[in-house]
């Protein structure tokens, strides 16, 4: 199926069925990590791989155009080069362990700690979270990082205000004329945010977490705004509070270390924030979710706000 | 306090870059840039002195010892490149303002301060981490900062040329991303230490030779090693004028670094020279890399694409240095690192002071340019020759160190053949010596001299690729060390 | 061979997709079509990895006392990251091409690059 849908995404030239069928593409490998055990990483590659990316790239489609011009031509040095890559690949598999076997060396060194101890040293029963925020918890800042590093890319590319809106809102983007669909979407907003408050605190027990909570709540916030057009979606949500929001989820999660330092500990050590390291790795990780949430959550708006930015000062272009 | 110094060296500019973000007026997020900046290189200053001292430091993030948590690991190699990294952030910050004031629109400069934060915060990451994924992470922090960094170019071409080099720069990643992967499946570990250990019992399995591979052609998709590079003068030549020189004097010394790292120290020396003749085809493109882009320099208009192009010879260099496989080739390459920094650092900052000036960096355009700008000129001369290798420069020592690893192995075409190389640099330099001291300036143009602000820090670097061309005691004897090390490493 | 097929057919599903997703990097000249070859380039080396951590009968990796056999957790954590860099650069990359189709009227790499030619 993956593979079938790789090359459906390869021979078409219709952009919105490309995007579609990579839509139909995440989710299917959204299937697969369920299938492998890893419910955390479905969650998110659901989130990510069916929600935002396509999302991202409909509206990208909508001011770029949305047929490719030119017809594919098969490159020779292209299939070569691959070629290569795979064969490389093939003879990687050679000497691999055998899929799922339990005594594979990934299987021995370093991961039974997390799934023997996490238990007695961290003290939640989502190891995947265990490990996630406090074992490796220095990537998981480095990972939040990127995403603001992200955001501030894309708001210096495409930042609002180079050229002057009028305020006049898009019918590009409104879908208020539809009544059903306005009482719908309003009635699910609030839901949506509870929900995104639920996945924010239940990772410890169950799949989720910051990035998963914060791309939901995000997902409210861009309902409402196709709900009732850009304009009035800005008047509610101020740019320049959400641009402070997602540098404050970075400094959240980095006050966080430097506080394990003050208290004689090493950068991001949980153990010292409370009397008990249990209930300290315990405040630590809420903290430091909460920070990932929060940049998150307001990177995706900031996203979503400059690209939509981009497709209504177009729409009045074209008036 | 100074315990944690290694993880300070991170999270200043990486905290610092949020914070600038809230602070939001340019002057004030210049200022705030620069006082982190100088920060971070103190910090280095202190940690390469203790490392010298007292040997390599770790130190366990979140108090969890490796393997299971991640470690830093701060050794002479490291330590060295940390400061290379952060002083010349520093300087080039120092002598840039204004160039990015005239080059970046006004309302997007805070953005710009706060990128190049963050490319600071992944470049010290990169270095400072010893753990393989923890790499990968933190090369994605200074590759995104680096294409936005890019696309602030005046010109549309910039836009082109970050796009480029974010699809290449990504098949990059994911190519190391790829090979950390494999690494994992073999071992059961991301640490590199405890990887160094434990690969050699599976070091003839083929996926653990797919790994390397994986690894290698990925990280020299950044390093932009011939046939590998073209993305590499594009991204130079649009970017602004500071960017330039920063990355130039950086990122691609950090690639060199992880090509080090893990060749060596992850790998070890005994793996890398096994199955392939990995260090025949190391010295190869280096030497090609040497020629083409030396003779492809020559033929360019615009002096800062040829000057990048130059970067890609030098870069050559470094890789023929790697190839030799011994302590005196690595040690030549180590001090390039350095000293390639220092020279390409001159030259691209006094370029921005021309841009600044001149408002182009296109040869015709620097007719007379001695007479005008005088120091600026002066300047870019002695970056020149240094990048040539004259005596008294640190380029020279460069050369020096190179020539006689290649003759201890008694490879005599190879050093017949960098020398060669180095009369190709002398082309091009002389090229824009020629226009700049011997053509008059147009009349019509009323051009003065670059402010001190740009000139002092200009001058700083200038004076350090002759001191260090002079005394090369305090270079010659860390990458001694350095080599030495990591050699040792893998027996 | 077949015993190959069984215990290995996971990775080289990967590879497969691996190099399709490779080839619409490559040889795709639309700019849009590229990044997404690029997301199925990534989203193969994920399934590397998750399949690297698969233990059989074993069961997600959340503590429980009836379970005993559970999958690895460490490479979902690293997929997790891996992933969550992958939309960050897709983003940036969508916003280049909005950039770049503003400021040469397409977004296709011939065209651009014809225009680059003068």
């Amino acid at each position: 199926m993956l593979v079938a849908t790789a090359i459906g995404i390869a021979v078409n030239r219709d952009l919105l069925s490309v995007v579609m069928l990579s839509s139909i593409y995440g989710l299917l490998s959204a299937n697969f990590f369920v299938t492998m055990d890893a419910v955390d990483v479905a969650f998110t590659e659901a989130a990510v791989g069916a929600g935002i990316s396509p999302l991202l790239m409909f509206t990208t489609m909508a001011i770029v155009g949305r047929y490719e011009k030119l017809p594919h031509r098969w490159s020779l040095s292209a299939l070569v080069l691959v070629s290569i890559t795979g064969a490389l690949l093939l003879v990687a598999t050679m000497d691999m362990p055998a899929f799922g076997a339990p005594d594979a060396p990934a299987q021995q060194h370093v991961a039974p700690r997390y799934i023997e101890q996490s238990g007695q040293e961290v003290g939640i029963p989502n190891i995947v979270t265990s490990v996630l925020a406090t074992y490796r918890g220095f990537d998981t800042f480095g990972e939040v990082t990127v995403i603001f590093t992200a955001g501030v890319g894309v708001l210096s590319l495409l930042m609002i205000g180079d050229r002057a809106t009028k305020p006049l809102s898009s019918h590009l983007l409104k879908a208020s004329q539809h009544k059903i669909l306005r009482i719908v979407s309003k009635v699910l907003i609030a839901p949506i945010l509870l929900f995104a408050l639920y996945v924010q605190f239940h990772g410890d027990y169950g799949p989720g977490g910051g990035f998963q909570a914060g791309v939901i709540f995000a997902a409210a916030i861009i309902v409402y705004t196709m709900l009732f057009g850009l304009d009035s979606a800005r008047q509610v949500i101020d740019q320049g509070w959400v641009r402070v929001m997602a540098a404050v989820g970075v400094l959240l999660y980095g006050a966080v270390g430097v506080v394990s330092m003050v208290n004689g500990g090493n950068f991001l050590d949980y153990d010292v924030l409370a009397k008990d390291p249990i209930h300290g790795q315990h405040y630590g990780i809420i903290v430091i979710e909460l920070g990932v949430g929060i940049t998150v959550a307001a990177v995706m708006v900031l996203i979503y706000f400059s690209f939509a930015g981009r497709l209504v000062d177009r729409g009045h272009q074209d008036d | 306090m100074l315990s944690h110094l290694p993880i300070l060296q991170v999270i200043l500019p990486l905290l610092a870059a949020p914070s600038c973000l809230i602070l939001g007026r340019p002057a004030l997020a210049w200022g705030f840039s620069f006082a982190t900046s100088a920060a971070a290189m103190l910090i280095s200053m202190l940690l390469l002195q203790q490392v010298w001292l007292e040997g390599p430091i770790s130190y366990f993030l979140g108090g969890w010892e490796a393997p299971w948590g991640i470690e830093y690991r701060i050794d002479l190699l490291n330590a060295f490149l940390l400061l290379i990294v952060s002083s010349l952030s520093t300087v080039v910050l120092a002598g840039t303002r204004q160039s990015v004031a005239a080059e970046v629109e006004a309302n997007r400069q805070t953005l710009f301060y706060v990128s190049w934060l963050l490319c600071l915060a992944g470049l010290l990451g990169i270095l400072a981490t010893g753990d393989a994924f923890n790499v990968f992470v933190f090369l994605e922090v200074s590759s995104l900062s680096t294409y936005t960094l890019i696309s602030l170019g005046r010109d549309r071409k910039a836009l082109w040329a970050s796009y480029q080099y974010l699809i290449v720069g990504t098949i990059g990643a994911t190519f190391i991303l790829i090979g950390i992967g494999l690494m994992y499946m073999m071992t059961g570990t991301l640490n590199m230490q405890d990887l160094a250990q434990r690969l050699p019992v599976v070091a003839d399995t083929r996926t653990v030779f797919a790994a390397y591979a994986f690894v290698i052609v990925g990280v020299c998709l950044k390093l932009a090693l011939f046939p590998l590079h073209l993305w590499l003068p594009n991204a130079y030549a649009y970017a602004p004028s500071a960017v330039t020189a920063f990355l130039a004097a950086t990122a691609t010394k950090v690639a060199v670094y992880l090509l080090i790292r893990f060749s060596f120290t992850v790998f070890g020396a005994d793996f890398s020279a096994m199955d392939i003749p990995l260090h025949q085809l190391f010295i190869a493109l280096g030497l090609i890399a040497v020629f083409s882009a030396s003779l492809v320099a020559i033929l360019q208009i615009d002096i800062k694409r040829a000057i990048a192009y130059s970067s890609v010879a030098q870069i050559g260099y470094m890789i023929i240095g790697l190839g030799l496989g011994t302590a005196a080739g690595l040690q030549a390459t180590l001090l390039h690192l350095f000293n390639h920094a220092l020279m390409k650092g001159a030259l691209f900052m006094s370029l921005a002071a021309v841009a600044l000036r001149m408002g182009s960096t296109r040869l015709d355009d620097l007719a007379g340019l001695s007479q005008r700008m005088p120091l600026t000129a002066m300047a870019f001369v002695l970056g020149g020759l240094s990048l040539i290798g004259v005596p008294l420069t640190v380029g020279f020592i460069s050369k020096w160190y190179l020539v006689i690893a290649t003759l201890e192995m008694g490879m005599w075409p190879v050093a017949a053949l960098i020398l060669v190389g180095s009369l190709l640099a002398v082309m091009y330099i002389w090229r824009v010596v020629e226009v700049m001291y011997f053509r008059d300036p147009p009349a019509s143009t009323q051009v003065s001299e670059a402010p001190v602000s740009v000139l002092l820090p200009l001058w700083l670097l200038v004076i350090a690729n002759i001191y260090f061309g002079i005394d090369t005691a305090l270079p010659v004897s860390v990458t001694a060390d350095a080599a030495q090390a990591l050699l040792g490493w893998g027996k | 061979m077949t015993d190959m097929l069984l215990t290995h057919y996971n990775y080289w599903v990967v590879m497969v997709l691996m190099m399709i997703g490779f080839y619409i990097v490559i040889a795709q000249g639309n700019l849009v079509k590229k990044l997404v070859g690029l997301n199925i380039f990534q989203t193969s080396v994920f399934i590397l990895y998750i399949s690297a951590g698969k233990v059989s009968g074993g069961s997600a990796p959340i503590l429980d006392d009836a379970i005993s056999v559970y999958s690895n957790p460490l490479p979902h954590v690293l997929i997790l990251t891996a992933i969550v860099v992958g939309i960050a650069t897709t983003a940036l990359g969508l916003a280049l091409i909005i950039r770049l189709r503003e400021a040469y009227g397409s977004a296709e790499e011939k065209d651009i690059q014809e225009q680059n030619q003068c």
